[in-house]
């Protein structure tokens, strides 16, 4: 056990480097030693010293996973957005090669005035394109584009030594399909090629509606796949029995070529933003302060029930919106997690196949509701599977779940994550690494499969041998 | 070097981590021993390396060594920082190395001297410096060493120990006075008589506490996030007496 064999003469890392880095949601941190490139010669820079100095390396890039996949503890960690050129932009086909530290709300605005809009997008855009080719993120569009990674044409990788490789789907597909979604811990994206959208107008035709019941959530799904490009529902986590995940449907479909009188007008950025004062006067970057009140059981229960019923008086709506709007609401809600106080949040998103879906969430929202554990927000999408390696897509439906963390309740939501994770497995279900604080080791060789795992490990040992580029979560689940 | 050795951390269940300095024998071994026990992570620093050995068996695998003698002080840096990074994190950092060999009334030995106020004091300026960093950088953290009722007055038979001691709390309250604004608690713990090898050559002891007390004693004022605590507390009475002694008693006494 005597650890004798330091070496006590090593260069040791700067403290003025030592920064607290949280995870999104704010229920943990870790110290590192944050270094921040711009060049691919300072990249090269740190995974020398990284070597000398015994240390991993961890890459971030907006820093929006939830839990601990963008953290390394007291090693170095990569903040990748200061690598943000965008390197080439072909407007007449819509392909466009960033640096990873490019966000999705540069991406956006660099394009839609030529008359395009990026294929995927988060609901915040504050992420970055390297940290969503890292998780291969999905949009409210699940159903119809898949994830990212289904429009990312190539991308040159950093390996960890020093070497770059240039994958696509037919160089290096076996690292292609495995990095993208490989949570960082591959090799360092340098640069990524992608296909946009086409758009005809800066507005969707947006269609909300309320549903009374789960089985009302999902026939909407079903009905509605075909003639839309989007949909997401908004569940009511507090309503029971009968009205058991009701909730509101927000489609979206982009219009057709023509529609829009003047797109060259609704495409210019100056039209897209939202107000800056939400509800008339209150100014929108206090708006979280009224929220906060509401952020207890009985509050949030007051809040989703009288957004059900207003929304029922008013029946279905139907409106055109920016697209900005539509997507990255919640951006123009600034510090809205800090209403949920200093313990931070979690999310939790299972995915479940389409068969076996309903029944799952059903159990899930009842469980979560005898456990005294309702969460606070809801969000439910539709998906399709995708080939990438570790993949969380599947045909089916994700349910994504905040849960407010204090000290006092983190014990119960570590033991409601497990039972959840039982019904989840049950279920053929699978998980996300993006919004993941709970998962374990066994949980996710029962849903990835042994076997995949093993095709990951022996990339890993192929690509990064000594095990250089780690992060809180690939200990956690796979250390 | 390996490159995994950073312990895993989960993000709802996080474990506590502490260094101890000066935990060979005596209370900071007891005290190794009782946060191993609580499920704490726990680095345990010390020169004796069969005194460490003894402790990290009695530790569920919890207890991780380090060979050190704190007054290189030249290494603690690297130290420090290769510690942190192979447990994963530190929440509390413990100084209790001491040493107070036998002085004779009439002896004014500097070797002796010195060498109290390098392990005593220097040694844990050179670690709990390190410690103050970190920590403020986390805006978190619990930082506690152990002093002595001893430096609550210099008296005939230990002037330079009390005159260690004394250092190290004035230290203590100063980082306290820096650190709490930034989320960090100091704690201080003082001691009167503990059943250690330090005692063995002390003239008259009395309520003399075992060292397992004295580390659960610390235990306490840590969880507690006291400030200064007299351990047992009626040594808080003792103290108050002995620091209103005025000198001119004080100098015919002769303890
Ligand atoms: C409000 C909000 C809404 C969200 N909505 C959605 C949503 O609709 N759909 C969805 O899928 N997700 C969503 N997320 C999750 C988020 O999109 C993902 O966690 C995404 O990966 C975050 O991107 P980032 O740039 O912040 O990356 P980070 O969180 O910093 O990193 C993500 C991963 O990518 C790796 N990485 C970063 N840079 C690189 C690089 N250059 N090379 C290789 N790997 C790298 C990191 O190591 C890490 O594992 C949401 C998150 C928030 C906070
Ligand atoms: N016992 C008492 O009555 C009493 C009362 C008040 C305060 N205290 C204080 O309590 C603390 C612990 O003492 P104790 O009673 O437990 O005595 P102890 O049994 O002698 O323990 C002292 C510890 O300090 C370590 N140490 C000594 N010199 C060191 C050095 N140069 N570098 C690193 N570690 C060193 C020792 O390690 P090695 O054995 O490996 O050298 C040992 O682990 C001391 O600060 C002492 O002043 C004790």
């Amino acid at each position: 056990m005597i650890n004798e064999n330091i070496d006590r003469t090593v260069s040791i890392l700067p403290d003025e480097r030592l920064e607290r880095v949280p995870a999104w949601g704010g229920a943990s941190y870790s110290l590192s030693h944050v270094y921040r490139p711009t060049t691919i010669e300072q990249l090269q820079a740190v995974l020398k010293l990284a070597r000398k100095n015994g240390r991993s390396i961890g890459l971030r890039g907006g820093g929006n996973s939830y839990g601990d996949a963008a953290m390394n503890a007291e090693n170095i960690l990569l903040d990748m957005r200061r690598m943000n050129r965008i390197l080439a932009w072909e407007p007449e086909n819509g392909r466009i090669t960033v640096e990873p530290g490019v966000t999705i709300s540069q991406l956006w605005q660099y394009i839609l005035e030529d008359g395009w809009w990026p294929p995927v997008v988060t609901g915040t855009m504050m992420t970055t394109v390297g940290g969503c080719a890292g998780m291969n993120v999905h949009g409210k569009n699940a159903y119809q584009a898949g994830p990212i990674g289904d429009h990312i044409l190539a991308f040159d990788m950093l390996l960890a030594n020093g070497d770059i490789i240039t994958c696509s789907r037919d160089e290096n597909s076996d690292i292609f399909h495995a990095a993208i979604g490989g949570m960082g811990i591959l090799g360092i994206f340098t640069a990524i090629t992608m296909q946009m959208k086409r758009v005809y107008s800066g507005l969707l035709d947006v269609e909300t509606e309320t549903r009374p019941n789960l089985a009302a959530m999902f026939s909407y799904f079903e009905e509605n796949l075909e003639n839309s490009d989007y949909i997401v529902g908004w569940m009511d986590a507090f309503a029971k029995g009968d009205a058991l995940g009701r909730g509101d449907v927000h489609k979206a479909s982009y219009l057709p070529p023509g529609a829009d009188p003047a797109p060259s007008q609704t495409m210019r950025l100056e039209n897209q933003h939202l107000p800056s004062t939400m509800f008339g006067i209150v100014p929108k970057s206090i708006i979280w302060l009224g929220m906060r009140p509401f952020m207890n059981n009985p509050g949030t229960w007051l809040i989703n029930n009288a957004k059900y019923h207003a929304g029922r008086l008013f029946g279905p709506k139907r409106s055109r919106q920016p697209h900005a709007a539509f997507h990255f609401l919640l951006d123009y809600v600034p510090d809205w997690k800090k209403a949920y106080g200093a313990g931070g949040l979690i999310q939790y998103q299972p995915f479940i196949p389409k068969e076996t879906a309903q029944d799952a969430f059903r159990e899930i929202l009842q469980l979560c509701q005898t456990r005294r554990l309702p969460n606070y927000l809801t969000v439910f999408k539709r998906h399709r599977p995708d080939d990438f390696l570790l993949t969380h897509a599947l045909d089916g439906y994700s349910m994504a779940m905040d849960f407010r963390i204090t000290k006092r309740n983190r014990e119960r939501i570590v033991n409601l994550a497990r039972e959840m994770d039982e019904i989840v497995l049950q279920a053929n279900g699978r998980f996300y690494f993006a919004k993941d604080s709970v998962l374990r080791r066994e949980t996710a060789v029962a849903y990835l499969g042994q076997s995949v795992i093993d095709q990951f490990r022996a990339l890993k040992q192929r690509l990064d041998p000594d095990n250089l580029l780690q992060t809180n979560l690939w200990r956690r689940v796979f250390g | 070097m390996s490159m995994n050795t950073t312990a895993t951390t989960r993000p709802l269940e996080p474990e506590k981590r502490a260094i101890i300095i000066g935990a060979s024998s005596g209370i900071g071994a007891a005290l190794a021993k009782e946060w191993a026990r609580r499920g704490y992570i726990v680095a345990a620093l010390a020169p004796d390396e069969a005194g460490l050995e003894k402790v990290a068996a009695e530790g569920n695998g919890r207890i991780h060594t380090y060979l050190h003698d704190v007054t290189n002080y030249d290494e603690i840096p690297a130290l420090c920082q290769q510690i942190i990074h192979d447990i994963g994190g530190v929440d509390i950092v413990a100084y209790i190395a001491g040493i107070q060999p036998v002085v004779a009334l009439d002896e004014y030995n500097f070797e002796k001297d010195a060498a109290m106020i390098r392990v005593n004091f220097v040694g844990a300026v050179a670690w709990l410096n390190q410690a103050a960093v970190r920590f403020e950088r986390a805006q978190s953290g619990q930082i506690v060493a152990v002093s002595s009722i001893a430096g609550d007055r210099g008296r005939v038979g230990a002037p330079v120990y009390n005159a260690s001691k004394a250092g190290l709390s004035t230290y203590l309250e100063a980082l306290r006075n820096r650190l709490t604004r930034q989320g960090v608690t100091v704690t201080t713990v003082k001691f009167g008589f503990v059943d250690t090898a330090l005692l063995e050559n002390a003239a008259k002891t009395f309520w003399v506490i075992s060292p397992e007390k004295a580390a659960q004693e610390i235990d306490t004022a840590v969880r507690k996030k006291k400030q200064t605590v007299y351990a047992p507390a009626r040594w808080g009475l003792v103290s108050l007496i002995i620091r209103h002694i005025p000198s001119f008693i004080f100098r015919r006494m002769s303890f």
